[in-house]
């Protein structure tokens, strides 16, 4: 490592530790950053707790992992329903949710929400497809998509409560349904002061399938060829078993 | 008690599953049909993606057909020369039918495609038995029995390729039960069933084989079909819940037990046409739901289509 090297990293750092500092006006952790699937999982509760510099509203964001998702427009043709249409977006968050210290003031402003993507409304999802896309239908779509989401129970609608302990001290709980998306999610805790996003902080969680399912999923995703012939293997011995359990019966 | 299935992704009630394989299982031993048709559908209703519920059917109809061909055999009520010319074309139909299946996935069609599918054959077949019994119960009650021919002989019977089958006491040309055998399989594929309720009727009215080998021929073939479904089904979309496919097989196969012992002590012929009800009712409800106006007129999908 040559001295110049060594000694801009030394400025650079220096220069940056009052931003450094200034920017862990707060600090949260989850009480387990993994959520294991298995069996019995009928959803989970995570705790989310941290400190602020004691002024200002925190929120709190839970994003899935990322994924595209295709939207599909019915129309009657013939009296049937069926799929005419579609656009596909990508960076849509299979799971989304928000948690609030003032959800009666709405979280934070509109411009801060906007510009940091905080609430399902606000996610900047860009459709795949390199040609443009009509404005009007881009936001049809988009709605649809949200709507469809918070359907299923993946972008759940309420908004979560921040409590704080004190002054400085808070702590809320993140709900998961039965339903979440296994993958990496992240978790954003933003700190707003005066209309200004003063601190932010991003968690990672992961959400894994654990034991028997995971052998199975990993199995039928990585090695198929396998899988299906062991799928066929079973049954066939399953139905013989049965014809021979109840002959005698 | 839930229980998280790994490749269908959600958590469905474990006697829920046990219960309507029990039922299906029982319906089929009582009429001697395989249940795919019914099951299928069933799934759909309880939230099973249907991509999911079509792969893990004809995984589970596997097992219940293995189970009923050693009945038929032991009963020597197979024509294996014939199951196996029907299978040559269900293995060609089958394979084409999940090529299609994976193609009309992308295009955002299949489930479509599938109700559709059913609709059309549950609405054919669940007439003609209903037309069938009630012609049966008028001529009982006129007593006047007419001898019937051994078998109609069509013109499709003379085709080129001819063959004897002699189980089923027929010279006829190949190329009938080889295209039966494509159509079944490319249908059991799209569908997720063994096809027998097609495959029976075309075997007895198409083909021209005696009722004594066509339930247990019908079987004997479905058993292949229905693993090639599987296994590139696995292979392709890797949609084959074996788990769901157990609890359903679970249930059936007890199921089945209570029907067949039921079968031999009630009349078959009331009996039929309660079946053909209960095909019709499913159809009905799926052709309502094709024409009704949807709760959301968009839906979503994860991942790339083309």
């Amino acid at each position: 490592m040559s001295k110049a090297y060594k000694l801009s990293s030394f400025l650079i750092f220096f220069l940056l530790f009052p931003i450094l500092a200034k920017a862990e006006v707060i600090l949260a952790d989850l009480s387990t950053h993994k959520i294991e699937i298995d069996t019995n999982f009928t959803g989970t509760e995570v705790v989310l707790f941290g400190a602020t510099d004691g002024v200002g509203d925190v929120v709190v964001a839970v994003r899935g992992p990322m994924s595209q998702a295709t939207v599909r427009k019915k129309e009657k043709r013939a009296g049937i329903w069926m799929n005419v249409d579609h656009v596909t977006y990508k960076n849509v968050p299979k799971f989304y949710w928000v948690a609030c210290s003032n959800r009666d003031k709405g979280c934070a402003p509109k411009a801060v929400k906007s510009r940091h993507q905080i609430g399902a409304n606000n996610l900047r999802f860009k459709p795949v497809s390199l040609e443009p896309l009509e404005p009007q239908k881009d936001i049809t779509y988009r709605k649809a998509l949200l709507r469809n989401k918070k359907r299923e129970g993946v972008y759940p609608e309420d908004i979560g409560k921040i409590s704080f302990l004190g002054e400085k001290l808070f702590r809320t709980k993140l709900n998961f349904p039965a339903n979440i998306p296994t993958g990496i999610y992240t978790v954003e805790v933003f700190q707003i002061r005066d209309d200004l996003l003063v601190g932010a902080q991003t968690i990672p969680l992961i959400a894994r399938k654990v034991g028997f399912e995971a052998a199975i999923y990993n199995f039928a995703h990585n090695n198929s060829i396998a899988y299906g012939a062991v799928a066929v293997i079973i049954a066939l011995i399953a139905g013989w078993m049965a014809s021979v359990l109840f002959k005698k019966g | 008690m839930q229980i998280y299935l790994p490749i269908a992704e959600l958590s469905v009630n474990i006697f829920l599953l046990l219960g309507l394989g029990g039922i299906v299982g029982f319906l089929s031993g009582l009429f001697g049909v395989g249940g795919g048709f019914l099951m299928t559908p069933l799934l759909f209703f309880i939230g099973i993606p249907p991509t999911v519920a079509v792969a893990s059917e004809a995984n589970q109809i596997v097992a219940s057909s293995v189970s009923g061909v050693l009945a038929h055999w032991r009963k020597s009520g197979v024509d294996f020369k014939m199951g196996v010319v029907l299978l040559v074309g269900g293995l060609l139909g089958s394979t084409m039918g999940v090529w299609l299946f994976t193609f009309l996935k992308g295009l955002g069609q299949i489930d479509l495609v599938i109700s559709l599918c059913y609709v059309i054959f549950l609405g054919i077949i669940g007439l003609l038995m209903l037309m069938e019994s009630v012609k049966a119960s008028i001529r009982e009650k006129r007593q006047g029995k007419v001898r019937k021919k051994l078998h109609k002989h069509l013109w499709v019977h003379d085709l080129p390729f001819k063959m004897r089958f002699r189980r089923s006491k027929l010279y006829i040309s190949a190329l009938v039960p080889l295209s039966v055998g494509f159509f079944v399989g490319v249908l059991a594929a799209i569908m997720g069933v063994g096809g027998g309720f097609i495959m029976v009727p075309a075997m007895i009215y198409l083909i021209g084989m005696p009722t004594s080998v066509v339930v247990g021929t019908s079987l004997f073939q479905i058993i292949f079909v229905t693993a090639n479904v599987t296994f590139l089904q696995a292979v392709n979309n890797q949609t084959v819940d074996i788990v769901l496919a157990l609890l359903l097989l679970l249930g059936g196969v007890i199921g089945a037990q209570f029907g067949t012992r039921m079968s031999t002590k009630l009349k078959g012929e009331h009996f039929r046409s309660l079946l053909a009800i209960m095909v019709l009712t499913v159809c009905v409800k799926l052709l309502y739901d094709l024409f009704s106006t949807p709760i959301d007129i968009y839906s979503i999908s994860l991942g790339v289509t083309h």
